[in-house]
C-alpha cells in the first residue's frame, strides 16, 4: 500500500468513527430546533452554524455522513451480488446466456446513469417517509449501478472457466454449485473487492446528485445529497460561505474513496 | 418499450390528482378517470403510440400542459447549444492536456492534471454547476452552463484520453520513430493520435450520452431550460408521457452517436488499411 493510500484510509477510517461516534451523542441531535438562533453563523456553540430552521449543521453534517458512509458500502454490496449473479451466469454458462446479458449490460451501459435514476425515482412514489425514501434511494442505486461489475466479473470468470484448476474441479464431478463457491469466487475475491470499493464514491456522487434535484432522502432526515440541496440558494452562500462545509467533507470522503482504489500513476 | 411498461406498474399511474378536487361533480370525476384509465392496457398503448408517433403527435405533457412534441423542439436547441459547447471545451481541454501530460512524461505535470480532474471527480455534476454560479457571477447564462457541463466532463474525459494515448506511446512504431529523429508535432499527430483514432471516436461516442447525463443536473440548478431540466421536471412531478418520450429521445441519442462513432472509425480503419 503506497503512503497516498494508506492516509486515505486512515482518513476515512476517521471520518468513520467521528461520524458514528458523534452522532450518537445527545447533544447531536439532527432534528432539534434552536429558534432563537436561525441561520446563525458559526460559534462555540454551533461549530457550522444552524441552517433556516435552526438546526445546527454540524450535527446534521454528523448524521448525514454516517447515513450516506453506511449505506454506500451497502448499495455497493447489492450492486456487487447482482453484478456477481450476471456476470457469473454469462461467463460460466456461455452461448446464449452471455449474449443475452452482455447486450443488456450494454444498453444499460450506453444510457446516462443519472436518467435512469431519475425514470427509477420517479416511478416509486416520491412523498414517503424519511426512511422510505432513505431504503429507495439506496437500494435504487444498488439495483441499477451492476453493469460495469458484470461486465468486469464475467471477463474473469471466462479466465477463470479455461484454467486447469476448474477443469479438475470439474473432472472430479464437483457440483456446478460447489464449483462456483469453492473454485470460482475465492479467485474473484481482488476482483470483487475493488469493484466494491470503485461503486462506494460513485454511489456517493449519485446520492449527492438526487439529494441537489430533491429526488433523494426526505426531510427531515440528513444525507449528504440533502445538506448539498441547501446550496441551490446561491444568494445565500456567498454571504455565508461556511455552507460549503458539507460539500468540502463530501469532496474529501470522495477523494479518499477514489485514491484508495487508484491504481497508483497518478493522484 | 420498457420504459412505457414499468411506467403501467409505477404506484399512483393512472389516477388524477384532479380527482380530490370537491367543487367537481361526479361526471367530471369520472370523465377524468376515463381519461387517466385510457393508456392503461399495454398493448393499446403501444399501438396508440406508435400510431402517433408516425402523425408526429407525442402525446400531451400532464404536469406542463403542453403537447410533447412543442416542449421538446422548443428545449433541444437548448441542450444541444450548451451540451455541445460543453463538450467541445472538455475534449479540447482533455486532448490537450493529455498530450502534454504523455508527451512531456513531467512528474509535476502529470500531477496536476491528476489533481485536476480528482478534485472535479471528488463532485458531483449539480455541486459543479452551483460552483460555476459562484464563480461567474458577469457571464452569461448559457455560457455558465456550457462550463458547467464542461467542468463535469472533463475529468472522465481526460482520464481515459491520456490512458489511451499513453498506450499508444509505448507502441514499438513510436520507439521507431522517436529513434528516426521525427518532430514533436508530426510524432504526435501521425504516430500516436493518428492509430488511437479508434478508441478516440468511440470515445468521443460515448461522451454524447454522458454530456446529456451531465446536462440533467446542471440545466437543473443553473435554471436552463433545457432537455435536462425538462426530465428533472418529469421526474419531480411524475410526468409519465414525458419521461416515457424523454427516455425514446435518449435511447435515440446514444445509439446515433455511437453508431456514428462506428461508422467514423470504420472509415478511417478503411483509409488507414
Amino acid at each position: 500500500m503506497t503512503r497516498a493510500r494508506r492516509a486515505a484510509a486512515i482518513a476515512l477510517g476517521a471520518v468513520y468513527l467521528v461520524s458514528l461516534g458523534a452522532s450518537s451523542l445527545p447533544h447531536f441531535d439532527y432534528a432539534r430546533q434552536f429558534r432563537d438562533c436561525v441561520t446563525a453563523a458559526p460559534s462555540l456553540g454551533h461549530p457550522l452554524g444552524t441552517d433556516e430552521l435552526g438546526r445546527d449543521s454540524l450535527a446534521r453534517l454528523l448524521h448525514a455522513s454516517r447515513v450516506s458512509l453506511l449505506l454506500a458500502p451497502a448499495a455497493a454490496l447489492l450492486a456487487t451480488a447482482i453484478a456477481v449473479a450476471v456476470g457469473g451466469v454469462a461467463g460460466y454458462r456461455g452461448g446464449a446466456w452471455d449474449a443475452l446479458a452482455m447486450k443488456t449490460t450494454d444498453v444499460v451501459l450506453s444510457l446516462p446513469w443519472l436518467f435512469l435514476l431519475l425514470i427509477a425515482r420517479a416511478w416509486l412514489p416520491l412523498t414517503a417517509p424519511p426512511w422510505q425514501t432513505l431504503v429507495i434511494t439506496f437500494a435504487l442505486l444498488g439495483c441499477s449501478g451492476w453493469a460495469a461489475p458484470a461486465r468486469v466479473i464475467r471477463g474473469a470468470i471466462r479466465e477463470l472457466r479455461a484454467s486447469d484448476a476448474l477443469l479438475s474441479a470439474k473432472a472430479c464431478g464437483y457440483s456446478p454449485w460447489r464449483v462456483a463457491v469453492v473454485h470460482v469466487l475465492p479467485g474473484l475475491r481482488a476482483i470483487l473487492l475493488a469493484q466494491f470499493l470503485i461503486l462506494i464514491p460513485a454511489f456517493i456522487l449519485a446520492e449527492g446528485n438526487l439529494g441537489v434535484l430533491g429526488l433523494g432522502v426526505g426531510e427531515p432526515l440528513p444525507s449528504w445529497g440533502s445538506l448539498l440541496r441547501d446550496l441551490v440558494n446561491v444568494p445565500e452562500v456567498m454571504e455565508r460561505p461556511w455552507m460549503l462545509a458539507p460539500l468540502a467533507v463530501f469532496a474529501a470522503v470522495t477523494g479518499c474513496f477514489y485514491l484508495l482504489t487508484s491504481s497508483g500513476e497518478s493522484i | 418499450m420498457l420504459a412505457g411498461a414499468l411506467i403501467r406498474c409505477a404506484p399512483g399511474f393512472g389516477i388524477d390528482e384532479r380527482e380530490l378536487d370537491t367543487r367537481l361533480n361526479a361526471g367530471s370525476v369520472s370523465r377524468l378517470r376515463q381519461a387517466a384509465g385510457q393508456g392503461r392496457d399495454l398493448r393499446s398503448f403501444y399501438i396508440g403510440y406508435a400510431a402517433r408517433l408516425v402523425r408526429g403527435d407525442l402525446g400531451s405533457s400532464q404536469a406542463l400542459r403542453q403537447p410533447v412534441a412543442k416542449l421538446l423542439r422548443e428545449r433541444i436547441p437548448v441542450t444541444l447549444a450548451t451540451a455541445g459547447a460543453g463538450l467541445l471545451a472538455a475534449w479540447s481541454g482533455a486532448l490537450g492536456l493529455a498530450i502534454v501530460t504523455v508527451w512531456y512524461r513531467s512528474r509535476w505535470a502529470d500531477m496536476a492534471c491528476g489533481a485536476l480532474s480528482s478534485a472535479l471527480l471528488c463532485l458531483p455534476a449539480a455541486a459543479i454547476g452551483l460552483l460555476t454560479v459562484l464563480v461567474s457571477t458577469r457571464a452569461g447564462h448559457t455560457a455558465i452552463v456550457a462550463a458547467a457541463i464542461g467542468l463535469v466532463l472533463f475529468p472522465r474525459l481526460f482520464r481515459l484520453i491520456r490512458g489511451i494515448l499513453a498506450q499508444a506511446m509505448t507502441s514499438p512504431h513510436v520507439s521507431s520513430a522517436v529513434t528516426r529523429g521525427v518532430s514533436g508535432v508530426r510524432l504526435v499527430a501521425w504516430h500516436v493520435l493518428a492509430p488511437s483514432a479508434g478508441p478516440l471516436l468511440a470515445l468521443a461516442g460515448v461522451s454524447a450520452t454522458l454530456a446529456f447525463g451531465a446536462a440533467i443536473p446542471v440545466e437543473a440548478v443553473c435554471d436552463s431550460p433545457g432537455l435536462g431540466q425538462l426530465a428533472w421536471q418529469a421526474a419531480m412531478q411524475r410526468d409519465f408521457p414525458l419521461l416515457v418520450n424523454l427516455s425514446l429521445i435518449v435511447c435515440l441519442l446514444a445509439a446515433g452517436s455511437n453508431a456514428l462513432a462506428e461508422v467514423a472509425a470504420g472509415r478511417i480503419g478503411v483509409e488507414r488499411r
